[in-house]
């Protein structure tokens, strides 16, 4: 033989054959007792005393699957809660956003799931498997380990063969070699490395292309993959179509028709007419109307408060401080297109005479729209003598209230 | 490839009992009524699947879920499978827990029957949600598109995770079980494909007394978490209807019943599918008598707590007073599934109660009949609590009459062909007996001399 061709040989140990559990462990404690350090024993089944017998110590498993089984069930509640009651809070069926009744099946399954992924890996962690090419296996007699082969392997290095041998063969071993591996064999073969580089790189592509795309601007519509009901043949609010004469997909209102309940008796109460309004600053300033229409009642008053936190409240608040869900919202999201509705207890507004009120509801100010459509003239004023009653209730001294109420006011204080 | 087998009495033993499950897999061919039997299951897969594609595309119209019904026959069929699932897991971990040696032959078989079983349910729901291209809504996700979460307190999104859980700890517990196994029919293969592809499963397993102790450890550490998981899915499916308002189904009694019911049907199809394979496949000294015997008392005890539940439903419609609970009820036994809910009773309480006597526990053939009506009833219970109580509600303006399609027929016997393809597949080519852990427990001929 070359040199070129001569295998290193390692020695992994010396292994010996015993013909069954008992034996097993009686000779792996004869031989630990005689100093030998690295014995290991193989069975086709768990032996139990041969923990003891070779000195091996319990292992750590249990503490990290109790670590993982903890972690995961308190990462599984926190995440219900952050998710569910922060990132989206969501009321569904009037529940509260977290309990804890409603979060425990989850909690504990993924408790469970963690804990077990962990007794699982774990053990092959610790085992250091999956490991293939273990020079044991290659080894014709210790293959009967996976049947009916009971064996132990001396694999200290300092000791010599023969001195192993003789302890072995006193423990009443039936059969004794040593197992060689050649340094060759127990590398990766380098095709195989190579193959894997190749590969490793190969499968570099796609996050790479993925990471490309999410950094440049295309001018192409994004791929659809699912197109679901994504596209429809149907015509959307300003489109074209050449179905009609003007092109329109949209259809205007038919001359002359008038929709349900929008007629507008003008003449019957003559509550509607509200002088033609200047423009502020401009030539024509009206005189305001400063006199309810009307005979203000208690049941325009419920009324006007009814129909306040339908319409109005939601951007103005219950209080009138400008300060509804609406507004606390459009205000969240900073989109800088809201416009915070005036506090109905500013000064000027406090000084606005009922007509003015009125025209604001009717035909909108500033940002807010007009609202002739949807509240009628009736109850329009109901507001405007609401709206009145909460500037003066904001506003208001004990003085105000009617001598025979202040001593109830008091008395509920 | 081994050595010629000499050693003691004791090796002897073990041999045995290698050679006994190894040459299941070993012989070059399985009898013909494998082949047979492997046919005409993997032709109902193939149904199954082609139903799945149909379903896709057309839409989850072409089962016959309708108003007021919704969930019907997909909801039925995944509480049966996954029931079934139930009995691998009691096997395999809870008896493990109670030292019940006699569990070694059968909890591979019986895991095995969990995971296809969890297998066959999970497809039901999978394809019930419509798009399923988007399944993966279900699990909770960072994601810019949806800038949403799943709510947490819904049962079903809790079912998601009870039966994600349960499929994945099934198959941890029932692969690392099989490791040891593995490396058996590694070291005996005598084709190069057989060394390395069982090599592969192996991971490079040596059984050294380090291995073997860290596995034990992480065996019963998987046990005791499979047993409460086993208890909480069952009960968790059962929330599905317990949580919800509809009389029929807004009951306390749910949870213990379901998985009584569970333990019940599962074992019940471990004895259906055990006959049969220990008869063909020569186990009939690893599972013996005994084994079956045992298995017939479970299903006698889970089938009257079964039978006791649906008496005490009965009661406490009586008891509680509300008029809509107790008319459900009656509806049930009197109304238009009568003839579902007196199959359901006969089945599940009358025909266990065969098994006192010792002819019925100890004659396989009859414990098959006895344990097919077990099955039948079983399906029918679900479907019973499912489709009554939704048929008919509070509204009578509201009321109907369930018609499944052929489609839903179709499927629901495709996964059986899909359960028994997996099966068959499992008989033939893995070890079926948890070879290491019956060694473990055998009498080493030493002890007791």
């Amino acid at each position: 033989m070359s040199d070129e061709t001569k295998k290193e040989i390692r020695v992994v140990g010396v292994l010996a054959q015993f013909s069954g559990k008992q034996t097993l462990v009686k000779a792996a404690s004869e031989v630990r007792s005689k100093g030998f350090k690295d014995v290991e024993a193989y069975s086709p089944f768990p032996i139990h005393g041969i923990d003891g017998a070779l000195g091996i110590r319990p292992t750590i498993l249990p503490w990290l699957v109790l670590i993982a089984g903890l972690g995961g069930g308190v990462l599984a509640m926190a995440g219900q809660w952050w998710t569910n009651t922060v990132d989206y809070p969501y009321i569904i069926s009037g529940k509260p956003m977290f309990s804890l009744p409603a979060n425990i099946p989850v909690t504990f399954e993924v408790m469970i799931l963690s804990a077990a992924s962990v007794a699982f890996t774990g053990m092959l962690a610790l085992n250091r498997l999956p490991r293939f090419g273990q020079p044991l296996l290659r080894n014709n007699r210790f293959l009967r380990v996976t049947d009916d082969g009971f064996f132990l392997l001396v694999s200290d290095d300092e000791v010599a063969e023969e001195k192993i041998r003789q302890a072995l063969e006193e423990a009443g071993a039936t059969d004794i070699e040593v197992v060689t591996e050649s340094v060759e064999e127990s590398k990766i073969p380098v095709p195989l490395v190579y193959g894997a580089v190749i590969l490793a790189c190969f499968a570099l592509i796609p996050p790479l292309m993925i990471a490309s795309a999410r950094g440049t601007t295309s001018q192409k519509p994004r791929l659809h993959t699912w197109f679901d009901m994504d596209f429809q043949p149907k015509l959307k609010t300003q489109t074209p179509s050449n179905l009609f004469a003007d092109g329109r997909a949209m259809r205007p209102r038919i001359k002359g028709t008038v929709r349900r309940g929008g007629l507008v008796k003008d003449t019957d109460t003559g509550y509607t007419s509200i002088p033609a309004v200047g423009t502020p600053g401009g030539d024509s300033v009206q005189e305001w109307k400063v006199e309810f229409p009307m005979e203000v009642t208690d049941s325009m008053m419920d009324r006007g408060r009814q129909r306040f936190n339908i319409q109005c409240a939601v951007c103005h608040g219950k209080a009138g401080y400008g300060n509804g869900l609406a507004t606390i919202r459009a205000l969240e999201l900073q989109q800088g297109t809201w416009i915070q509705p005036t506090s109905l207890h500013a000064d000027h507004v406090r000084q606005q005479p009922v007509g003015q009120i009125f025209n604001s509801i009717t035909n909108g100010v500033r940002k807010m729209p007009a609202y002739k459509d949807q509240i009628t003239p009736e109850d329009r004023w109901a507001i405007v003598l609401y709206v009145k009653a909460l500037q003066l209730s904001q506003n208001a001294t004990l003085e105000d209230v009617p001598a025979d109420m202040r001593e109830t006011l008091k008395a509920s204080e | 490839m081994a050595t010629i087998a000499s050693g003691s009495h004791e090796q002897d033993l073990y041999r045995d009992v290698t050679e006994r499950v190894c040459k299941i897999t070993e012989r070059p061919k399985p009898p013909r009524a494998w082949y047979i039997a492997i046919v005409f299951s993997s032709s109902l897969t193939v149904m199954l699947f082609g139903l799945i594609g149909y379903l896709i595309v057309k839409g989850v119209g072409v089962w016959g879920n309708n108003a007021p019904v919704f969930w019907a026959w997909p909801i039925v069929n995944f509480v049966f499978w996954v029931g079934i699932g139930h009995a691998g897991t009691l096997i395999s971990a809870i008896l493990f827990l109670f030292r019940q040696d006699w569990r070694t032959s059968i909890n591979r078989f019986a895991e095995a029957m969990t995971i296809f079983a969890v297998m066959c349910a999970g497809i039901f729901p999978g394809i019930h949600i419509g798009r399923v291209w988007f399944v993966y809504w279900l699990a909770p996700y960072p994601s810019q598109h949806l800038a949403m979460w799943p709510n947490f307190r819904s049962p079903l999104l809790w079912d998601v995770f009870a039966v994600s859980t349960y499929a994945s700890v099934s198959a941890m517990f029932w692969y690392m079980g099989m490791i040891p196994d593995l490396a058996t029919l590694r070291d005996r293969a005598t084709t190069k494909t057989r060394q390395f592809l069982y090599g592969l499963g192996a991971l490079g397993w040596t059984g050294s007394a380090r291995e073997w102790s860290r596995y034990e450890k992480a065996y019963m550490l998987l046990a005791a978490l499979a047993t409460p998981l086993v208890l909480s899915v069952h009960t968790i499916v059962s929330f599905d209807f317990a949580v919800s308002q509809l009389p029929g189904w807004h009951t306390t009694i749910f949870p213990p019943y379901f998985v009584a019911g569970a333990v019940f049907s599962g074992f019940a199809m471990v004895i259906t599918l055990m006959v049969p394979a220990r008869r063909f496949f020569g186990l009939k000294d690893l599972v013996t008598i005994k084994h079956l015997e045992n298995m017939t008392k479970i299903i006698l005890a889970t089938g009257t707590m079964v039978g006791f539940a649906y008496g005490i439903e009965f009661f406490i419609a009586w008891y509680s007073g509300v008029r809509y609970e107790q008319f459900a009820f009656i509806n049930r036994a009197f109304g238009p599934y009568a003839w579902a809910y007196w199959i359901m009773v006969s089945c599940n309480v009358i025909s266990p109660q065969l098994f006192w006597f010792k002819k019925f526990r100890t004659t396989p053939w009859l414990m098959v009949v006895v344990c097919i009506f077990v099955n039948i009833g079983m399906w029918f219970e679900r479907f019973v609590i499912t489709v009554t109580s939704l048929s008919r509600d509070f509204l009578p303006s509201s009321w109907g009459y369930f018609k499944p399609t052929a489609v839903d027929v179709l499927m629901f016997i495709g996964s059986f062909g899909m359960f028994f393809t997996l099966f068959l597949l499992f008989c033939r080519y893995l070890p079926i007996v948890a070879m290491s852990e019956v060694k473990a427990v055998m009498d080493d001929g030493h002890d007791h001399h």
